[in-house]
């Protein structure tokens, strides 16, 4: 067992796939001798060299649109994306490109390329810096999306992304790199394959639904309603595309009540979504209309007022009260 | 609107040309190309073709079983010449006119129409022609064309990369990174520039206000200017940019100066922005003639080989049409295949709904 905190948890799967795997290539802005801004990439340079681990121009349409053409040439890159906000001038090549050409090459291409997005608010930056785009992610067919949320799924997802022959949009929850925890990295057994989810909170009343920084505040909101007397369960999705669909309409089939929580602005979120096939999938049993707690539908805030902006444990056990009263 | 009727036509005095408008051959210091008799007549067969191949298309579409076609009508020389340029392990990535390079790649032609009868967005293997897919949003191929190029300098491998785009793609921000990218990593790369002088309406003024070969200086490799109808030219210029790629020396913009005698496509009407005497005086330039009149004066070829070219042609566009209807539409549950390379609950899902919701209309 190995205490590690989330980014240096992605570092060392990075550094586990690079070992296994010579055709995996780390790019980005920043991503070599610094070891990326938040120093998730710290050392993969000094031990694998730069043309593994790539210094790229400061260009993220040009980071995507080349680790293509390295993946058509058989390459596996995982590409920084250095904060959220910067991913768009790389959104025509994500979109266009990156999402559809295996389908425009009738299955002869497979593009394995990993974009990891620092992503969310929390950490008091300036503007572009505390962003949630998943939903425009999800929204694209061709596109694996996953959050990861602690420090064990980060090891262990960011491995099994490398590995997908898909290409995967992979979010990083920046305020929870810190967050450290003891992980077994000898063992392969207690993997979770990428594309489901898990209740990492049993209960019995009402369910959480979060993904990626969200997961915790649901884990505490949770704990919080213990002391009311309230059992909530609380799911982390980890995969927004595809989405484990049966393992939520199990929790909720339970429940009866779904509150569903990211830091995105609620409407047309991701949480629109859930919310919809919930409906659809659990009528019959839902107590209550499912209630989401997100960002507000206004650009996000300056950082002083971040904290009004971000659903937090009172947001979240609002709307398990307002769940209650229907 | 220019003034100029001939806008485009009147040769720039830096322009790479080994063969004349009227067939003469001329000499280059820099640039000499040494073609047997064969050679000549080979490339004269791949120009007819392509053009037949292309004619082919736009009658197509004019009877309604293509949905569009984007016709290479004056850019034969450009293709075939920078084409036939290239050796087996070089990679092309072309944007969605080179007609004329898939040809030398051995791209079955019915293949690139299934794409315009929307039978499918693309449908060959790259990597069996090495030639990738076509690249609808403009520029995007640049990219990944460095990409692949960056790869081949990681496996060491002695083959080079080209990547084609219009004067229109040279205003995209991809272009420009590619640019960049090539250059700062030195990739094994030729950047191709057909500058057909027309991006849809809008004249190479609205995209440049300096030569497009001398932007690649601005990013730190050579550019070079070529005659685009020239076939030889294009051949011999393209061969030492794609050598000196293989040998390390880095990238190369080749800006072949051509012209789009043709609409955009299929679905265009160049008489609404541009003068027809323009048209007639490139015509004086066309890259076929040239070739045709340089074989003729040398007596490199008598009558019945431009014949049997002309007849093979004739052969080459009844197959197409033939083999054109004869394509098989998918089947709507085609809809769902390839999307991703790993199983996915969604797509099987929708697949299956969608299955049984035709299958209620079969039952009734």
């Amino acid at each position: 067992m190995t205490i590690l905190s989330l980014s240096k948890a992605l570092n060392e799967g990075m550094r586990k796939a690079m070992e296994d795997d010579p055709k995996v290539l780390i790019m980005g802005e920043d991503v070599g001798k610094l070891g990326g801004v938040f120093r998730v990439t710290d050392g993969l340079q000094k031990d694998f060299g730069e043309d593994r681990v790539i210094d790229t121009p400061l260009a993220e349409s040009g980071i995507i649109g080349t680790a293509i053409g390295l993946a058509l040439r058989g390459y596996r890159p995982v590409c920084e994306i250095q904060f959220d906000g910067f991913v768009f001038p790389a959104a025509d090549q994500i979109i266009t490109q990156l999402a559809k050409m295996p389908m425009r090459s009738l299955g002869a291409i497979k593009l394995p390329v990993v974009v990891r997005i620092p992503c969310g608010g929390g950490i008091g930056a300036v503007e572009h810096h505390s962003e949630s785009p998943e939903a425009y992610f999800t929204h694209t067919a061709g596109l694996r999306v996953v959050a990861c949320s602690n420090p064990a799924d980060a090891y262990t997802m960011i491995q099994q992304a490398i590995r997908c022959d898909d290409p995967v949009i992979f979010f990083e929850p920046k305020r929870r790199y810190w967050e450290k925890a003891d992980i077994d990295t000898a063992d392969t057994g207690w993997w979770t394959p990428l594309d489901k989810g898990k209740v990492v909170r049993p209960g019995t009343d009402a369910t959480l639904v979060a993904y990626g920084p969200m997961v915790k505040t649901c884990l505490e909101a949770a704990k919080a309603a213990e002391d009311d007397g309230r059992s909530l369960e609380v799911i982390d999705l980890r995969s927004l595309n595809p989405l484990d669909t049966p393992l939520v309409m199990d929790s909720v089939r339970r429940t009866g009540r779904v509150v569903v929580v990211h830091e995105a602005p609620v409407n047309s979120g991701f949480g629109a979504e859930l919310a919809a096939r919930i409906t659809e999938q659990c009528f019959y049993h839902l107590e209550a209309p499912v209630l989401r707690v997100g960002g507000f539908s206004t650009p996000y805030p300056p950082s002083k007022l971040e904290e009004h902006y971000l659903p937090d444990l009172d947001r979240v056990l609002d709307a398990v009260d307002r769940s209650f009263g229907f | 609107m220019t003034a100029d009727a001939s806008r485009g036509a009147a040769a720039p005095p830096e322009l790479v040309q080994l063969l004349t408008p009227e067939g003469e051959r001329v000499e280059h210091p820099d640039y000499d190309i040494d073609l047997k008799p064969e050679e000549v007549r080979s490339l004269y067969r791949d120009l007819v073709l392509v053009r037949r191949i292309d004619l082919e298309a736009v009658a197509l579409q004019r009877q309604g079983e293509l949905g569009i076609w984007a016709s290479l009508l004056g850019q034969e020389a450009a293709q075939i010449g920078s084409g036939r340029a290239l050796t087996d392990a070089d990679m092309a990535f072309p944007t969605y006119r080179e007609h004329g390079v898939a040809w030398c790649r051995d791209v079955d032609p019915v293949k690139l129409l299934g794409l315009f009868r929307g039978v499918n967005h693309g449908g060959w293997d790259p990597k069996e022609h090495n030639f990738h897919l076509y690249t609808i949003v403009i520029g995007s191929q640049t990219l990944h064309a460095v990409g692949y190029a960056m790869g081949v300098q990681r496996d060491d491998a002695p083959s080079a990369t080209i990547a084609y785009f219009g004067d229109g793609a040279t205003s995209q921000g991809d272009v420009n990174e590619s640019f960049i990218w090539a250059s700062v990593f030195n990739a094994p790369i030729v950047f191709f520039c057909q500058n057909n002088q027309w991006a849809i309406s809008e004249p190479l003024e609205k995209q440049t206000r300096i030569p497009l070969y001398r932007r690649a200086s601005g990013f730190g490799f050579p550019g070079i200017r070529v005659d685009g109808n020239d076939v030889f030219a294009c051949l011999a210029v393209t061969r030492q940019a794609l050598k000196n790629a293989r040998e390390g020396q880095g990238p190369t913009l080749i800006e072949a100066y051509t012209y789009r005698m043709g609409a955009h496509t299929t679905t265009d009407d160049p008489t609404r922005y541009r003068v027809a005497s323009e048209l007639e005086a490139w015509k004086l330039k066309d890259p076929i003639e040239r070739v045709k009149s340089y074989l003729f004066k040398n007596e490199l070829a008598d009558q019945a080989f431009f014949d049997s070219v002309e007849a093979e042609a004739d052969q080459l566009g009844a197959d197409l049409r033939r083999r054109c209807l004869a394509m098989p539409d998918p089947g709507p549950l085609d809809i769902f295949d390839h999307v991703y390379a790993e199983p996915h609950p969604l797509i099987d899902e929708e697949r299956a709904q969608f299955a049984a919701y035709l299958e209620g209309f079969e039952q009734r």
